[in-house]
């Protein structure tokens, strides 16, 4: 497009219309601040919630207006400028105060006198010859959960490509309509990024009892096709994996272009400290596109990608663009829902050298107490919410269960939490 | 449209028009309304939708089931006999004119 509009308002620009973008915008409301708040995101719909998509927004519970995350009159009511199908490709920053000029990809120029990145993360593509085959798909957004909610009535044979939460959930969803699922991962364990062996062969044993296939250490060499279709997996063992339907997960890559033109530090998602400001303290990031110190060993740097993180993170990003006092940050958490199977994780187990089962995984309910030099630092709680309830509490208190007592079910986890 | 009548903690009083099919936290939050968090988005996870519901409309909105009750014996705020989450109720034209409390503290 060759028109170039102006405008003559500044105030804030946030970058990305997710959760940690509409996190931002709403915590500078409540926080008292008037000036013009302008949201971009190049996605069609306004901000949405994406767990749903492979969840109960793929098994067809929920509908797309139950996905928004807030009402239109709530942008008017809050005087929120929301902006969609608005990309940001070029932001120069003015040489004298911390504001600038942003340029849409339609051209459209929008100046700022306070900049938020919350670009999200993209999901990582398959490498391999045959991405571009119809009925291989991901699942990131709107337009690819609905692609995906029409293609399933027509499938027979599905192979998700990737053992991590979004793959298994979507693979429970396929299962659940009684398709011929398979999963593939490399790692020789499912979710071997974020997870204790148990819970890793738990879920494997669920989604096989469940009548999904689970291939574990086979990575896939090459998608097959004919007519334009998908028609099988290629396994490096030579083996294919007859297909009409391949569902990718392989993780996601923060969104980093943007920041790097700013000339920002960014390592795999842009670079923020605990008060979420980036290498330019002027500028704040948050949500999936940042790299933050560990909220208990803050030499380590991390990448989250959860609801829990962008929203909280958003309220420190909001602080800090106010320059007011950073919030006590929450216990990071995260849930995954797969067929009847509750999983709810609190805290960080990244990093554990040791780990404690309490009850029986055989009867789909139990959990899994981290520990890192003998302190608590996180648990997966399987359609458990007292003990997950439990160790979210002693976390955000700072606290400790023993380990020598996690174990006995005949305590209740509540009654063990221990001041260090 | 059915109404939900909320009461926040700050003592305000909010109407919504809730969509049939939407559920009481999803209407709220959406709306603005204050009080409650809603960090799962409805996914029964966090126990930061809670609610009272007001005794005429007990039985309308019905009991919560398993997971939903052992998730509110840790809520943040005391637990009532008649709280619920309100993510786990969705309405209908039957629930019209449901009137809940926002718990003090999610
Ligand atoms: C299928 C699925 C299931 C999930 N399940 C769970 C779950 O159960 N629990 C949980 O806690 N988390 C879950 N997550 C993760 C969670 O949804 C994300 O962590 C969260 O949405 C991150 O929010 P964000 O705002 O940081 O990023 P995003 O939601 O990615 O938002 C960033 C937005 O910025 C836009 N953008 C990027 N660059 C630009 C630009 N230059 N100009 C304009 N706009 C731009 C993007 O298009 C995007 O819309 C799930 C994610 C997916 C995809
Ligand atoms: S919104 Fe999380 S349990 Fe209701």
């Amino acid at each position: 497009m060759d028109t170039v509009t102006t405008e003559t308002e500044t105030g804030t620009l946030i970058v990305g219309a997710g959760e940690a973008g509409l996190g931002i915008a709403v915590a500078l409301r409540n926080a008292g601040y008037t000036a013009p708040v302008t949201i971009t995101g190049l996605e069609a719909d306004p901000p949405y919630q994406r767990p749903p998509l492979s969840k109960e927004f793929l098994a067809g519970e929920m509908d797309e207006e139950n996905l928004l995350l807030r009402a239109d009159d709530f942008y008017q009511d809050k005087d929120l400028r929301l902006l969609t199908n608005a990309h940001i490709e070029d932001i120069v920053l003015d040489e004298d105060s911390a504001g600038g000029t942003a340029t849409t990809s339609a051209g459209h120029a929008i100046h700022f006198d306070g900049l938020a990145l919350a670009t999200g993360a993209s999901p990582r593509r398959l490498p391999v010859p045959g991405g571009d085959l119809d009925g291989v798909c991901y699942l990131r957004d709107i337009p690819d959960a609905r692609r995906l909610r029409t293609l399933l009535p027509g499938a027979t044979r599905v192979v998700v490509v990737g053992g991590g939460y979004i793959g298994l959930e979507a693979a429970a969803v396929a299962r659940g309509r009684g398709l011929d699922v398979t999963v593939v991962e490399t790692f020789d364990r499912l979710l071997q990024r974020v997870a204790a062996p148990p819970i890793s062969e738990f879920f494997r044993t669920a989604h096989e009892k469940r009548g999904a296939k689970v291939l574990l250490g086979a990575s896939v060499t090459a998608l097959r096709g004919s007519a334009g279709s998908v028609s099988g997996v290629e396994l490096s063992d030579g083996m294919v994996l007859p297909a009409d339907l391949v569902i990718i997960g392989i993780g996601v890559e923060p969104r980093i272009e943007l920041a790097q033109k700013l000339g920002l530090d960014c390592g795999r998602g842009i670079i923020v400290d605990d008060a979420a400001r980036t290498s330019n303290p002027a500028i704040v990031a948050a949500g999936d596109c940042t790299m933050q110190p560990h909220p208990l060993y803050p030499t380590e740097s991390i990448c989250l990608e959860s609801v829990q993180n962008a929203a909280d993170q958003a309220k420190v990003a909001a602080a800090s663009l106010m320059d007011g006092p950073r919030p006590e940050r929450a216990v990071p958490w995260f849930w995954s829902n797969q067929a009847d199977i509750r999983l709810q994780i609190a805290g960080l187990s990244m990093g554990f050298d040791d780990y404690v089962i309490r009850g029986e995984p055989g009867t789909e309910q139990f959990t899994v107490l981290y520990y890192r030099d003998g302190r608590l630092i996180a648990a997966d709680a399987v359609n458990n919410p007292h003990d997950f309830m439990a160790v979210k509490r002693a976390l955000a208190k700072g606290a400790t269960i023993d380990p020598t007592d996690a174990h006995n079910t005949g305590l209740p986890l509540k009654t063990l939490i221990r001041e260090i | 449209m059915p109404k939900i009548i909320l009461r926040s903690p700050d003592g305000n009083t909010h109407t919504v028009d809730a969509r049939v099919g939407a559920s009481v936290m999803e209407t709220a939050v959406k709306h603005g309304v204050p009080g409650i968090v809603a960090e799962c988005g409805g996914a029964l996870s966090c126990a930061t939708c809670h609610v009272y519901v007001s005794d005429s409309c007990l039985e309308r909105a019905g009991a919560a089931e398993d997971f939903e009750d052992e998730m509110l014996d840790d809520a943040t705020s005391e637990r009532r006999p008649n709280s619920r989450l309100s993510c786990q109720i969705r309405m209908s034209d039957e629930l019209d004119g449901l009137e809940v409390e926002i718990a003090p503290e999610q």
